[in-house]
């Protein structure tokens, strides 16, 4: 990333921590201007807390924040050139939807048919044109989430703050609201920073995605970067499904894994060096156990709709693989990777705590995606 | 989990049968409130509306409506009334600063301001008597600055200041209730979008307390109108209110001219009540009435 005049904030070693626990340590984080950038994450991993000292909510025990190169560590919020969407929305509950828009406005003294134009094109923007007079109790989630995002953009702030917006709608609604949020930031042309622990909402919406874990960055790139080219065990099992097992570098373009010699496309490490292997489930092709660089007995096999999720045990070590051919259970299988469908990662304090799907049940999946959304 | 995907609290569906545990429960409450509430309240109604013969009369309703009557209603109002803002002006700033405390402070503070009302109601009044006489705990203070006697006992102050003291509580328990559950995203929001901290308070925390103080004006004006041993004590009876009336109907044995001064009292409160919660639901987007 290039430190030119293009980055609109500016994060610098920030520390924080609460009740003695340290919950951001060391954050370095530049946004550009016009980005669509992502804090994503799981529970706890200290992204909301990010996102609250951009906005002026918290104020970091050290490190300092940036603004166009301008130090604002001490600016509080309703001086900073940033709006927030909150996580449930906090819409007043005393004030109907046309108020609530206005609010920002009317206290810059905006009124009479200027405030009210105004507030009619922030509500078409959001798609709610004739819910001027409505009360907030009357409105659905998702209707709540869009008088939200129209209070905050019409003070037309540089940079959107949004902390989980859609976290409490349903799949449908937040699928639709995925693609009009992303229509709206383009349309606006500001940058928007979101935080959410929804990977594929990340994926699809962002241009730049900080996975965070822990407190600390884990990488930042192109939704593409972050999926094809994942820096540790942390990142490759979060952004989608990973197979991770140990391997061994023989040389370049040479990974040995599962007691197989695979050619790979990576390169730069030392010879023999232990090496964390990623393949992602999609990227195996299931054949006889003859053509098989790799055999395995089926140990599971799940109906997904446009695929089968079959897992394969080979020697010990469980594997995840998508496939669009049935198989049956218990049947001995032959697996086929392309050197571009291996991915080869350097060892990290992540190494062996993800990737193997021997506990992996579809119940326990679905409990883990239901999680609360974010600490305070 | 049980919170759902709007975010609204769940609620039971509606027009599942109680249980027997529920119907059972309720029974002593049911049994209660007809016993001691609902059977003396018709009692008052009777009694208003008879005689000494009980027989049908409307004497007693248009007795009330007379000017010496007329008169002592409208100071009871006026003293009350006095005696609620007052309570509003000290309870609302007492009950918001405690709010913002560490929840420990607010745990003894809310304590201490609890603590006169374990204390027997008469002997808060008699102290104030001590504090206020001619030759009281204050005059004698004021003495030794050189600041001459003055005259408190016996005043309209005086049975002002005996509501306020005696009701404070039930003004800024409510208030300082509705803030500490305050919603403190509100807070933030209205500042993210332009707020400093006087309009966070005029905008969102104003708005969002109405139905506190709502409740606090009728549970210290409730009280405040009827009373008759504030007004006899540090008044010394030459502010003569309803309550006194009522009381002194009662001793006399006229339980019926006592009936109706109550019953009318009572109109008078419910229609003030319902009236002031059509505005506050208006305004504050709920009151004490769904």
């Amino acid at each position: 990333m290039n430190n030119g005049a293009d980055k609109i904030i500016r994060l610098e070693k920030i520390v924080k921590s609460f009740d003695g626990e340290q919950v951001l340590k060391s954050i370095d984080l530049e946004i550009g201007d016009r980005e669509f950038v992502t804090l994503l994450g799981p529970s706890g991993c200290g992204k909301t807390t990010t996102l609250r000292i951009i906005g002026g909510f918290e104020s970091p025990d050290s490190g300092n924040v940036y603004f166009g190169g301008k130090l604002v560590n001490h600016v509080p919020p309703y001086k900073r050139p940033v709006n927030t969407v909150f996580q449930k929305y906090a819409l007043f509950p005393h004030l109907n939807v046309f108020e609530n828009i206005a609010f920002g406005p009317r206290l810059r003294k905006v009124s009479g048919p200027g405030l009210t134009a105004k507030v009619q094109e922030m509500l078409e923007l959001v798609n709610l044109r004739g819910f001027e007079k409505r009360s907030i109790s009357t409105l659905s989630g998702g209707q709540q989430q869009r008088v939200a995002i129209a209070r905050a953009l019409i003070n037309e702030p540089r940079v959107l703050l949004l902390d989980e917006p859609l976290g409490a709608l349903d799949l449908k609604l937040r699928k639709d609201m995925q693609v009009e949020l992303k229509n709206i930031q383009q349309r606006m042309g500001i940058t928007f920073v979101y935080v959410t622990h929804d990977q594929e909402e990340a994926l699809s919406m962002s241009d730049i995605v900080v996975v965070m874990d822990n407190g600390q960055i884990q990488q930042i790139g192109t939704p593409q970067d972050i999926y094809n080219e994942p820096k540790n065990a942390f990142v490759a099992d979060f952004i989608g499904e990973s197979n991770i097992v140990d391997g061994a570098m023989i040389d370049d373009y040479f990974v040995a894994f599962s007691g197989k010699r695979f050619r790979c496309l990576d390169s730069g490490f030392a010879k023999n060096e232990p090496v964390d292997v990623v393949v992602r489930p999609e990227d195996v092709d299931v054949v006889s156990p003859e053509r098989g660089m790799l055999t395995g007995v089926v140990t599971g096999v799940t109906f997904k709709g446009v695929h089968f999720e079959i897992i394969v045990d080979i020697g010990g070590f469980k594997w995840m693989i998508q496939t669009t051919d049935y198989v049956e259970n218990g049947a001995t299988i032959g697996l086929y990777i392309e050197p571009d469908a291996i991915h080869v990662m350097k060892k990290s304090e992540f190494s062996g705590m993800f990737g193997d799907y021997s506990s992996f049940s579809d119940e326990l999946e679905h409990l883990s995606d239901v999680e609360e959304p974010e600490e305070g | 989990m049980t919170v759902n995907r709007t975010g609204q609290e769940k609620r039971a569906p509606r027009g599942v049968a109680r249980s027997f545990l529920q119907r059972f429960a309720a029974a002593p409450h049911v049994v209660w409130s007809v016993l001691f509430i609902i059977v003396p309240l018709l009692f008052v109604v009777y009694y208003s509306f008879t005689d000494r013969e009980f027989a049908f009369t409307l004497d007693n309703i248009k007795g009330v409506f007379t000017a010496r009557y007329m008169t002592i209603l409208l100071r009871s109002l006026k003293l009350a009334l006095i005696a609620t803002v007052v309570c509003l002006l000290v309870g609302y700033p007492a009950a918001y600063f405690i709010s913002r405390l560490s929840p420990r402070r607010q745990k003894m503070l809310i304590m201490l301001i609890m603590l006169p009302m374990w204390m027997n109601f008469l002997i808060r009044t008699y102290a104030w008597m001590v504090l206020l006489q001619d030759e009281g705990i204050i005059n004698g203070v004021l003495e030794q600055f050189g600041i001459g006697k003055l005259r408190m006992m016996y005043t309209e102050g005086a049975v002002v200041l005996g509501m306020v003291y005696d009701y404070l509580p039930y003004m800024i328990l409510p208030i300082y209730s509705v803030m500490t559950k305050l919603d403190i995203r509100l807070v933030e929001a209205a500042s993210d979008l332009g707020c400093n901290s006087f309009g966070v308070f005029r905008k969102v925390i104003v708005p969002q307390s109405m139905p506190g103080v709502v409740s606090g004006l009728m549970m210290v004006f409730v009280p405040s109108v009827s009373t008759f041993y504030i007004s006899q004590k540090l008044g010394g009876g030459k502010f003569y209110l309803i309550g006194d009336a009522i009381e002194t109907q009662f001793n006399a044995n006229n339980l019926h001219m006592a009936a109706s001064l109550s019953l009318i009292l009572m109109i008078l409160l419910l229609v003030g009540m319902f009236v002031m919660n059509r505005f506050s639901a208006d305004d504050a987007g709920g009151g004490l009435i769904p």
